[in-house]
């Protein structure tokens, strides 16, 4: 699904990603590690065509993105949550800040309507619609960011930091949905018992680039 | 101070067409403006008043508006009356009143007052998305519509970070004084405000493309015109013209 080739970026001089391969699958279930400031959140950024690496190519879905135009018609089909979610909440209601991804993927107001309904129930938010995002608690940000997501019925889902700042029972409803969910998924994280829980292939940032890794070798 | 303090409701004002809402101010606006007779601008007061009655709208909120709008002609007040030549009707060691710059003064106040009410009745009991909707079911330009609600947007999120630097500052003891110290934490506060507003600005809209935004927003809420929205449209449409007959 998506193949990374000889990936490098710098930004302010400092080489971040170094000749980076990777190659995930649409079912794969990864959990990627690494210390702060590695590269993780830049890596992601470049696979959704926020960042254009210095060198190296991205193929998504067997066709290599060059331009914005190749990344804006795949955007739908891989669904990214962002660190922090009052960045991704900018509509002043729910309803609006759900629908917004379906309604530019070009889905009538009545199905986006029907959509954010139940992509709100999968996610135990039913009666949400009309609640104000930015008085909205952190968990429930946090899930909503989640709803926005998913609402574009992506193939794929990319989470960074999905974790921070949730208590364990909103983390409990995170894992739910995202077990109940057949889709595969990359979490970046640095919350080693949800990492455990979620991801079968465990890979590991380093020296600007990623390589396999196992529980063994994980103990620093 | 609170955004949008008035939007909140369920008077009928509230549920008016923001697009009846919208056309209702503007026209209302240029025949106010238009006006130069005090008497006929103080009639026009009538509709924003009784539309403002008929909202519900929270009196206290509403003098605080009125008193930043009025604040501002305040400074009109200390010069107009002295500056504007016309007939002397008061002499103040070297300075004299004149007729004609306390009526300019008056009118200007009236004007601004009765525009700035009606602005409230009409615009400010809609939330700022319902009105960018309607903007673009006007078929105002797409850029001036985003242009206008990322202003919105964006001065919340500023506020936010605001907030958010200034607790900082203030939980590590800082007191505001006549010095240095204080000159300068002030600077890097405006500092950081603007390079993190920056960055999550530019996050926004990185989160907006990841979702598939292109530059256009599609609308949710369609709007249909009700018989009372006709008739206020009418109504309010009438009151306008009766006062552009005295102009």
């Amino acid at each position: 699904m998506i193949r990374l080739r000889n990936i490098c970026f710098s930004y302010a001089g400092r080489e971040i990603l170094d000749n980076l391969d990777m190659d995930i699958e649409a079912s794969d279930r990864i959990g990627l590690l690494g210390a702060n400031g590695c590269g993780k959140t830049t890596l992601c950024h470049i696979i959704m065509g926020l960042l254009t690496p210095t060198s190296g190519i991205v193929e998504i879905l067997g066709k290599p993105m060059v331009s914005e135009s190749d990344f804006a018609q795949i955007r739908g089909k891989i669904g990214f949550m962002f660190q922090d979610s009052d960045d991704q909440l900018f509509c002043p209601t729910v309803i609006e800040d759900v629908a917004f991804g379906p309604l530019n993927l070009g889905q009538t107001p009545e199905e986006a309507r029907k959509t954010v309904r139940r992509t709100l129930k999968t996610l135990r938010l039913d009666g949400f619609e009309d609640r104000i995002t930015y008085k909205l608690s952190g968990g429930e940000k946090r899930l909503v960011s989640m709803a926005t997501v998913l609402a574009m019925e992506p193939e794929f889902l990319i989470l960074d930091e999905p974790t921070t700042g949730l208590d364990e029972k909103t983390t409990e409803t995170l894992i739910d949905i995202l077990k109940e969910s057949d889709l595969g998924y990359m979490i970046i994280s640095h919350d080693r018992q949800f990492v455990k829980k979620m991801a079968d292939k465990l890979l590991q940032m380093k020296d600007g680039k990623v390589c396999p890794s196992d529980w063994n070798n994980m103990k620093m | 101070m609170e955004m949008e303090e008035f939007a909140a409701g369920d008077s009928w004002v509230h549920k008016l067409d923001p697009r009846v809402k919208i056309l209702i101010t503007l026209i209302f606006s240029i025949v106010v403006a238009l006006n130069n007779h005090v008497s006929m601008v103080a009639i026009s007061l009538i509709l924003p008043v009784s539309l403002i009655i008929c909202a519900r709208l929270d009196f206290r909120p509403l003098l605080v508006r009125l008193g930043i709008v009025n604040g501002f002609i305040l400074f009109l007040w200390l010069f107009l009356p002295f500056t504007t030549p016309g007939e002397i009707i008061y002499t103040l060691g070297p300075l004299t009143v004149q007729r004609e710059g306390i009526h300019q003064a008056l009118l200007i106040t009236v004007k601004s007052n009765s525009i700035v009410l009606m602005a409230i009745a009409m615009l400010g009991t809609s939330t700022i998305f319902t009105l960018v909707h309607a903007l673009s079911h006007l078929y105002v330009p797409d850029k001036l519509v985003h242009l206008f609600f990322f202003c919105f947007r964006y001065i919340h999120v500023i506020r936010e970070e605001y907030f958010r630097l200034s607790n900082a500052m203030k939980i590590r003891g800082f007191r505001p004084r006549t010095n240095m110290h204080t000159y300068r934490s002030y600077s890097y506060l405006v500092g950081m405000l603007l390079v993190r507003s920056f960055d999550r600005s530019a996050r926004i809209l990185q989160a907006m493309k990841c979702r598939g935004f292109r530059s256009r927003f599609y609308i949710l809420h369609h709007y249909e015109m009700k018989s009372h929205d006709y008739a206020v449209a009418l109504s309010s449409a009438a009151f306008s013209a009766f006062i552009l007959v005295f102009i």
